[in-house]
Parts: C-alpha cells; sequence; structure tokens
C-alpha cells in the first residue's frame, strides 16, 4: 500500500503528549514515527537505554509508553530487549503466549555508538527478532552535552570545548550505520524525520516486520546540544540530508540502496551555520573545506556503494 | 525413590537447572562456573528442556538479559563466577531493585587482581550488599538442592528477590562426590510455575518498568525492597521444611554441628567446614569440646539466630575466605561480631582470613585454630583479633621460598 501521510498520522500515538522532553527535540518524533509502523494489532515491547528519552518519558509514577516499556541501565537496551525477546520465544513456544509481539529498542548515540555498542553487537549478531533504533543527536545531550563518537568533526561540546587552541573536537564521527551493514544482518537503514515522514516510516515498517535483527540510525536534532531555534527541527533534518552530512539508505540483504538524493546537493557551510556549535569555525574556511571533502568523499564512496553515479 | 548418582557441583547444578525447565538462561563462559551453561546448552540441544538458551556477548549481557527475560514473565537463570559477577555488578542491583527473582549460581572464585582462577569468597562477598539473597552450600548435594530450594525462596510474594547459589569453585564444581538427586517429576511439582503479578508480555495489561526514580518516591522503594528481604527469612526456611518432606534433607539458616555443650566453635561457609567438621570430630574424640556453625544463609544475614547458636561459647573463630580491607577484619567477622554485640557475657571473637585464591585448607590448619581458641579461653584475652591462616610474611623471603617448597 502506498505511503500515506495522513493516514499514519492519524494513527494512535503509541507514545503519548505529556512527556517531558524539550521543545524542539527530534527524539519524540523519532520515536512516534517508528511505533506509527506497528500494525495496531500487534503488542510490542519496547526498551531504552538511559537517556534524555528514557528520564523525560518515564518519571515515576508516569509513563508516556503505551506498550510494555523496560529500562535498566545505559550500555544494555539491545542486551535487555534480547532478553524479553528470547522470553517470548520460549513462552511462545511452550504455549504460554499466543499474541504477535514485536520487540524496539531505542538508543541515543551515546549509549549506542559508544558504551552500548557491545551489547548492540551481540544482539545483532545473534539474532534475535528485533530493532534497534539509534536516535542520534550527536552526543551525550542528557549529561550536558558531551562528545561522542558521533559527535562531528570541529563541534564545541563540553568536553571538547571550542578554545583559544583546539577548536571543539578533533575527530571525524565513527559510521555506525556501515559498522552495522558489515554485522551481516537483514537489514540496515539510515534516514531522518523529515518532510512527510515517509523515509523514515517505510524503512521503520521494514525494519520492524522483517524477521531477524535489524538497526536504525536516525538523525534526531537536539536544540540544546546544536544551538538551534527550537521551531527549525524539521529544517534541521533536511538541511542535513541535503547537504548529505546525512544521507538516506538502506542496506537490504547486504544491497545498497539509496533512498533519496538531493537534487541540487547544498554546501556543508549551510549545515555548519544553522548550528551554534560550529559557530567558532564557520569563518575559518580551510576547516569550512576540510569537512566539505570528508562529506563528499564518505557521500561518492556511498553512492558507490548504492551503484549510483556521483 | 531418589536417584543415587556420581556428579561433580557444576553438573548437579545443571542437572537441577533440566528439571527446573527455566523459560530463558543467559550466561557467559568464565572458569570455574562455564561447565554450567555448557552442560545445559547440550540439554538444549538435545531439546530436553523448553528453554530459550541465549549465548551472550558478556556477562552484563548475561545479567541485562536475564532482567529482560525475568521482567517479561519467564522464569531465568545463569550462572557466573568472579569477574563475571563483577562485569555485572550494575546489573545485580538493578535486579533486585526490579523485584526480579532471577537464580544465579555462583562458583565462587578469587576476584582480580592478581587474576586467579581458584576458589575464595571475595566475589560473592562483594555482592552481599547488591540486594540479592545469598545460599552458600557445602557440597554438591547442597549446590544442587540450595538452586531447586532458590526457586522458590526469590519467587515468594513476600520476597520478588533475586537469588544466588553460592558454591566453592573447583573444590565443590568440580569434585565430583555421591549425589541424591530428585526424580525429574517432583523437581517440577516442587518449583510449580512462576506466575509474575505483573510482566512485560501479559496481554492483558501493558507495564512499565525501570523508572527514572526521584526524591519523593525512590527511598520508600528501596524500603521496600529490603522488607523483601527481611521477609526471606521466613521464607527460607518455610521452603526448607517442604524440601525436607520431600528428600530427608534437613536445611536452616546454618548448620550447627556439635554445637550444644561447644566452648569453642568456628563459623565457616561453604566446603571449608568438611574439613573443619573433621577436625570437630578428631578433637571430641580427644574430649575437647569444640563445634561449628556452618552459615548456609548469608544475604538476609541471621543474626539474632547466630547469636542465640553462639551465646554460650567461650571463644569463637570466624573463618573469612575473603578479605574486607578495612584493617579490621572482614565481612563475614564483622557482621557475626555486630550479632554478638547484644549478648550478655560475650563470647571472645577472633577472625581468620585463610585460603584466598585457592590456598588449600587443610585439617592441620583448622586444628590451629581451635589451638588459638584454647589459648584465649586459658588466658581470657584475645590479642590481635585480626589474623590471618596459612599465609607466609612476604616479607620473609627464605620463609617464603621454603614454606612454598613445602607445598610444592
Amino acid at each position: 500500500m502506498a505511503y500515506n501521510f495522513k493516514a499514519t498520522a492519524e494513527k494512535p500515538d503509541r507514545l503519548t503528549g505529556g512527556h517531558r522532553m524539550c521543545a524542539g527535540c527530534g527524539a519524540p518524533v523519532v520515536v512516534r514515527t517508528v511505533l506509527r509502523a506497528l500494525k495496531e494489532e500487534d503488542k510490542a515491547v519496547i526498551s531504552s537505554a538511559t537517556g534524555c528519552l528514557e528520564v523525560s518519558t518515564f518519571l515515576y509514577p508516569y509513563t508516556a509508553w503505551k506498550d510494555s516499556f523496560i529500562h535498566s541501565a545505559f550500555e544494555n537496551s539491545a542486551a535487555n530487549i534480547a532478553g524479553v525477546e528470547a522470553a517470548y520465544e520460549s513462552m511462545k513456544r511452550q504455549g504460554k503466549i499466543d499474541e504477535t509481539y514485536k520487540f524496539i529498542a531505542f538508543g541515543g548515540d551515546g549509549g549506542t555508538y559508544d558504551i552500548g555498542i557491545q551489547a548492540l553487537s551481540g544482539a545483532m549478531e545473534r539474532g534475535h527478532d528485533m530493532v534497534y533504533v539509534c536516535y542520534d543527536n550527536g552526543a551525550y545531550m542528557n549529561t550536558g552535552i558531551q562528545r561522542s563518537s558521533a559527535t562531528p568533526k570541529y563541534a564545541d561540546t563540553t568536553t571538547s570545548p571550542a578554545g583559544k587552541v583546539v577548536p571543539g573536537k578533533q575527530q571525524y564521527r565513527k559510521d555506525l550505520t556501515q559498522i552495522m551493514v558489515g554485522h551481516g544482518i537483514p537489514y540496515v537503514a539510515q534516514s531522518a524525520p523529515m518532510k512527510n515522514f515517509k523515509d523514515l516510516y517505510e524503512k521503520s515498517e521494514k525494519a520492524i516486520y522483517t524477521p531477524g535483527p535489524a538497526f536504525l540510525n536516525v538523525l534526531a536534532p537536539c536544540p540544546r546540544g546544536w544551538r538551534y531555534d527550537t521551531p527549525r527541527l524539521m529544517e534541521m533534518c533536511e538541511i542535513a540530508v541535503d547537504t548529505c552530512f546525512w544521507p538516506l539508505y538502506e542496506v537490504e540483504n547486504g544491497v545498497f540502496k539509496l533512498t533519496y538524493k538531493p537534487r541540487n546537493k547544498r554546501p556543508i557551510s549551510d549545515w555548519l551555520e544553522a548550528q551554534g556549535r560550529f559557530r567558532h569555525i564557520v569563518k575559518r574556511p580551510e576547516i569550512v573545506e576540510e569537512i566539505q571533502a570528508e562529506v563528499d568523499q564518505r557521500w561518492n564512496a556511498l553512492l558507490t556503494l548504492c551503484g549510483e553515479e556521483a | 525413590m531418589a536417584i543415587r548418582d556420581k556428579l561433580s557441583g557444576n553438573e548437579a547444578v545443571a542437572v537441577a537447572m533440566r528439571q527446573i525447565n527455566p523459560d530463558v538462561v543467559a550466561a557467559f563462559p568464565i572458569t570455574p562456573s562455564t561447565e554450567v551453561p555448557q552442560y545445559f546448552s547440550s540439554f538444549v540441544s538435545n531439546g530436553l528442556v523448553d528453554t530459550e538458551f541465549v549465548a551472550v556477548e558478556s556477562e552484563h549481557s548475561a545479567m541485562s538479559a536475564c532482567i529482560g527475560a525475568q521482567a517479561a514473565g519467564a522464569r531465568t537463570m545463569t550462572a557466573t563466577s568472579a569477574n563475571g559477577m563483577a562485569l555485572m555488578w550494575e546489573m545485580l542491583y538493578i535486579a533486585a531493585s526490579c523485584r526480579l527473582p532471577i537464580v544465579m549460581s555462583l562458583v565462587t572464585r578469587a576476584l582480580s587482581g592478581p587474576i586467579n582462577i581458584h576458589n575464595d569468597h571475595s566475589d560473592a562477598m562483594g555482592a552481599r550488599d547488591s540486594g540479592w539473597i545469598q545460599l552458600f552450600g557445602e557440597s554438591n548435594q547442597e549446590a544442587y538442592d540450595n538452586v531447586i530450594m532458590a526457586v522458590r525462596i526469590g519467587e515468594h510474594k513476600d520476597v520478588q528477590l533475586p537469588v544466588m547459589n553460592c558454591y566453592d569453585g573447583f573444590i565443590t564444581s568440580h569434585a565430583v562426590e555421591n549425589i541424591e538427586l530428585l526424580e525429574d517429576e517432583k523437581v517440577k511439582a516442587f518449583v510449580g510455575e512462576y506466575k509474575p503479578q505483573h510482566y512485560l508480555l501479559n496481554k492483558d495489561e501493558a507495564i512499565a518498568i525501570g523508572p527514572l526514580d526521584i526524591p519523593s518516591y525512590y527511598f520508600e522503594h528501596k524500603r521496600s525492597q529490603a522488607q523483601g528481604m527481611r521477609n526471606a527469612k521466613k521464607v527460607i526456611l518455610e521452603v526448607a521444611e517442604e524440601f525436607e518432606k520431600l528428600t530427608g534433607r534437613k536445611y536452616g539458616l546454618f548448620e550447627e554441628y556439635k554445637m550444644d555443650d561447644a566452648e569453642r566453635a568456628i563459623v565457616v561457609l561453604g566446603s571449608t567446614a568438611g574439613t573443619a567438621k573433621f577436625v570437630v570430630d578428631q578433637l571430641r574424640a580427644q574430649g575437647e569440646k569444640v563445634g561449628l556453625v556452618k552459615i548456609r544463609v548469608f544475604r538476609p544475614f541471621p543474626a539474632e539466630e547466630l547469636a542465640e547458636a553462639l551465646s554460650h561459647c567461650k571463644a569463637i573463630a570466624v573463618m573469612d575466605k575473603s578479605d574486607g580491607f578495612n584493617g579490621k577484619g572482614a565481612p563475614v567477622f564483622n557482621e557475626v561480631r555486630s550479632a554478638l554485640y547484644d549478648v550478655e557475657n560475650k563470647p571472645a571473637i577472633i577472625n581468620y582470613i585463610y585460603g584466598l585464591g585457592g590456598r588449600d585448607v587443610r585439617s592441620t590448619d583448622i586444628e590451629k585454630v581451635y589451638s588459638d581458641l584454647a589459648q584465649i579461653v586459658q588466658t581470657g584475652k584475645a590479642e590481635d583479633p585480626y589474623r590471618y591462616l596459612g599465609v607466609v610474611d612476604a616479607n620473609d623471603i627464605d620463609v617464603a621460598a621454603e614454606a612454598a617448597a613445602t607445598r610444592e
């Protein structure tokens, strides 16, 4: 069935309003879109790593989650949901459960790229029927904007501060999506909530309903860490995608497919200038050129993998 | 009719797990506990259990998966040792605070460093305040019996806490002993079905587990958790009584061996009790009034009961198979001594730290302890109560080398 924005938007929310995420935060938008891809009749168990999402949606005695939800620690969202999925497999086999359940783990980039990568890798390798969704805002935002291995080079964070000598983070971000592709799992995709949400919705649906493990890396802008005005959330995603800083693609059974190719690839300066965390380098053309070269190199490598012309 | 067999401690525990038939087992190999998941995965491969076996990539994920599975409504078990449990540390506390009755066999081993694969209790003692019930077994039979009883204890509605089935690495885990096994159907009937009140996979009720708990609520939750631990003492005894009816084997909070008129007593946990009982028998044959208390339940700590059992003694030696590194005695000693605070005419009490990193504990070592106690009774003085047994002063290299040569 062709994607229908209105119809999907009318599905009941499985993450309700009233949670305490910041205005202009991408994470709840990502979560709601992913959960909308569940069939209404299917049940789900959700796990979350410790982070903004968890502490703001499940503050005792309130929960914003309509489905069963578990949080236990920072680095183990994948292992936690793997245990739930194992329980389901066992209990279903023994006839203790009849219903269909789906299993979705969420984690920020800190809980996924860094401290949680081992649990994630293990769960994916073991082949649990689950989806892991990384909402990537490019730093440890919950503890106050510290650098992670997902933080872009030169970003100003509280542990890679832009100073008189060192202009922010000195390393390029790790490409976790490619690392997950290296696991040889059935479905890996990179997405962002933008425009009519078609890209993220369809990838979520595929991820949830492809048997076996699936991984989604989803851009989730953070107004505090990136320093943009909260109403510009959706625009931030579009700039990231149109500058090819955050390409949208999927890898199904090892086959790469570009799911969005910008008609006019925008210069990376558009992305840098839109955010306060790059303010210290936007007037330094040699740095902007270096970042542009890195983005181009990654983009061209991806085009080759996807069989697209540059 | 009970089934007579000869099994190692690890195999006996794995057999108990097969009979319990948990829904999920998640485990990671570490010496000396590795055989437990090994035996168990062969039961899975041969279709002898309904269990989903999750061969995780670390102990942290083992406990995380156990938490997820038990919270989902599955009866869940695991096994580990030493550094493996150290890697679980964070999750041990969370399992207890989520009130999840996971059963873990802890095959006790010295905690690094330096790295050492042999037995002592430094791993178990480190986790003593994590909120887990801790049972210590002396023999293969006790390791087998305790793991079966652990299921009932942890799942009891007044308890709802995880349970650690501790037994000594190599000494108990790898030594093959005669054992009486229960029939499969008797174990199945004894443990019954796991029926949690709330669980993630309940189709009639979605629940959320593991909230951010602010100061307005956190304290009450911890208080309620502590009550579960307090309630456990009664439940442990009730389960033991039922188990005795089934097997004829009697279990309490601790075992008193020849304590009735004992003037001198040793308090000990685990396999060393076997060696100590041998010494007690020898000394008793010579007319000496010596006895032994073997603690089975370390958490919850049976303070009042121990005080009662020890109050008539003149001198007591508490044996710790781990150091406390506080300069003033190790954990079991400090708790036993504290338990005796309200006793009138308190016995003299000393601490022996012994057997670290698998150092052999010989009957002559235990004889020395009783002889030291005799001296204390005689002189009325217990000088330097913080003692080490069977260790060579590392500053005296000649003596150390000589002692090492003797041991070889």
